[in-house]
């Protein structure tokens, strides 16, 4: 199995990715291998814009024709903005889940624990090791 | 180790992504499970029901040995080559299993039960068939394919054996043909037309690969399942079980209390449940918002629990969440399910949801 996995995104372990922007802000989805995994999404709970996540926090739920699963904040912050899209288009995230299928940003109340996450190279052998 | 069907390296080799499914490792979907569902509603899908399981009744007495242990009459047949939808009950009521059954000829009926129950199927049709001469026999050496949508019997006809294919293309809706090994039934679990073919499990694969060189598209148990829930197909295990018995699970009409004198299995038990009375009702569930309903899910009368989700999902063609639930027999129209821990209503519907490619219910 081999999915995509963009070099200049951070990882987590339990399949999002995030992205650092210009303005300090950090994009958040989850990865391509995620979205294989669950099947078509059908149907995406956003996060509500202003909520305080701690790092790990449950704060979003991708649910597909299989599956119900909980998206984790990679980090601590606020959230700042929801992609409204996928109220309306949920498979927006199996068609492109890095750029047009992200799901929230955040402003980070701790930039440290970005360097906890995990690289491309480690994130493709962690999803590797994750097929069964 | 997960056991494989004759198509397991077929299936792998189309591309399906594989999943553990009762004991064998099926496909769940070939990459997108509502493009194979919108394929079986508008055009044509096949399904690998090898995993399922054709037993053979075979002996003079095999009506009226049929007829004690169905809760549906098999005196309904009365040409060969037709079809009966029943269930298989304890003495208690509780469903052993639901099954199609077929009269082949007056000493033959064949049926097809589900793979998870095949043991205790298996089991307790030969406890009870000692006492009437009945062999039974399943025929692990038949394989069985489901093609299915409304260009199905035409895609698939013309690749069926040249002795069958003028029977197979003429038989009506629940009957089936049968010529060597090859048995077809204009039958299905989907609500589209189309045919289940069993066939020899060595031909398996060569039918698979050229039903799909004819446009037949391979789908995967996921799409199966969202196809049933919106035809109002019960599944075993979720829907019903032994727990239950076919009045508490939509399933009353598939038990024939007349003639009274039929003493069917189960019998004594099913009419102490309807004089009773107040039974649960088993019915459907259309979500109103966003949101995907699924099996467990709680039901609300106001802040009295009335009952549980048994099956639920994405509905691809009604683009709505559909399920089936069990309520208590006074619970009112709208209801509120929770899901994860927030109250959305739902209202009932009657089922089925959709039938040959066209919705069934106003939303």
């Amino acid at each position: 199995m081999s999915n995509d996995v963009p070099t200049d995104l951070k990882y987590t372990k339990s399949h999002e990715w995030v992205r650092m922007d210009d303005d300090g802000i950090a994009t958040v989805g989850i990865t391509d291998h995620a979205q294989e995994l669950l099947g078509d999404l059908v149907f995406i709970e956003l996060p509500e814009v202003g909520t305080e996540l701690g790092a790990g926090a449950e704060c979003a739920v991708v649910e597909s024709v299989k599956a119900a699963s909980d998206v984790y904040s990679p980090l601590t912050g606020e959230v700042v903005e929801v992609n409204e899209v996928l109220a309306d288009a949920p498979e927006t995230i199996n068609q492109d889940a890095y750029e047009e299928g992200w799901i929230f940003r955040m402003r980070l109340a701790a930039p440290n624990e970005l360097d906890a996450l995990m690289d491309a190279d480690s994130y493709a052998e962690h999803a590797e090791s994750d097929e069964h | 180790m997960d056991k494989k069907t004759v198509l397991n390296a077929t299936h792998r080799d189309m591309g399906a992504r594989m999943v553990p499914f009762g004991g064998w490792d099926m496909p769940v979907n070939y990459g997108s499970q509502i493009e194979e569902h919108h394929a079986v509603r508008r055009d044509a899908g096949m399904f690998d029901v090898c995993h399922m399981t054709v037993v053979d009744l075979r002996g003079a007495r095999v009506r009226p040995f049929l007829r004690h242990l169905l809760a549906n009459d098999v005196d309904k047949l009365k040409t060969a080559g037709k079809a009966l939808y029943s269930c298989m009950l304890q003495p208690d009521g509780g469903v052993i299993d639901d099954l199609i059954v077929y009269f082949v000829s007056d000493d033959w009926f064949r049926m097809v039960v589900n793979a998870a129950t095949t043991d205790k199927d298996l089991a307790w049709i030969g406890e009870q068939a000692k006492g009437f001469e009945v062999a039974v026999e399943p025929r692990f050496d038949l394989g069985m394919v489901a093609v299915q949508g409304p260009q199905a019997r035409a895609k698939a006809g013309p690749l069926l054996p040249a002795d069958l294919r003028e029977a197979a293309m003429a038989l009506k809706p629940f009957s089936a043909a049968t010529s060597g090994a090859w048995f077809v039934g204009r039958t299905g679990y989907t609500g589209e037309d189309g045919f289940e073919v069993m066939l020899p499990e060595s031909d398996a694969p060569a039918f698979w690969r050229a039903l799909a060189a004819a446009g037949v598209r391979p789908c995967g148990l996921g799409a199966r399942d969202t196809l049933r829930l919106e035809a109002g197909m019960n599944l075993y295990g979720s829907d019903m079980d032994e727990g239950q018995s076919p009045l508490t699970s939509g399933l009353a009409w598939t038990v024939a209390f007349e003639p009274a004198e039929r003493e069917f299995i189960g019998r004594a038990a099913l009419e102490k449940q309807k004089a009773a009375g107040s039974l649960p009702r088993f019915i459907g569930l259309v979500l109103e918002g966003k949101g995907v309903l699924r099996g467990h899910q709680k039901l609300y009368d106001g802040e009295r629990e009335v009952g549980e989700i048994t099956s639920g999902g994405f509905s691809p063609t009604l683009d709505r969440s559909i399920a089936m639930a069990r309520v208590n027999a006074d619970a009112a129209d709208i209801l509120m399910v929770d899901i994860r821990g927030k109250r959305l209503p739902v209202h009932r519907v009657k089922m089925p949801f959709v039938r040959n490619g066209k919705a069934c219910i106003e939303l």
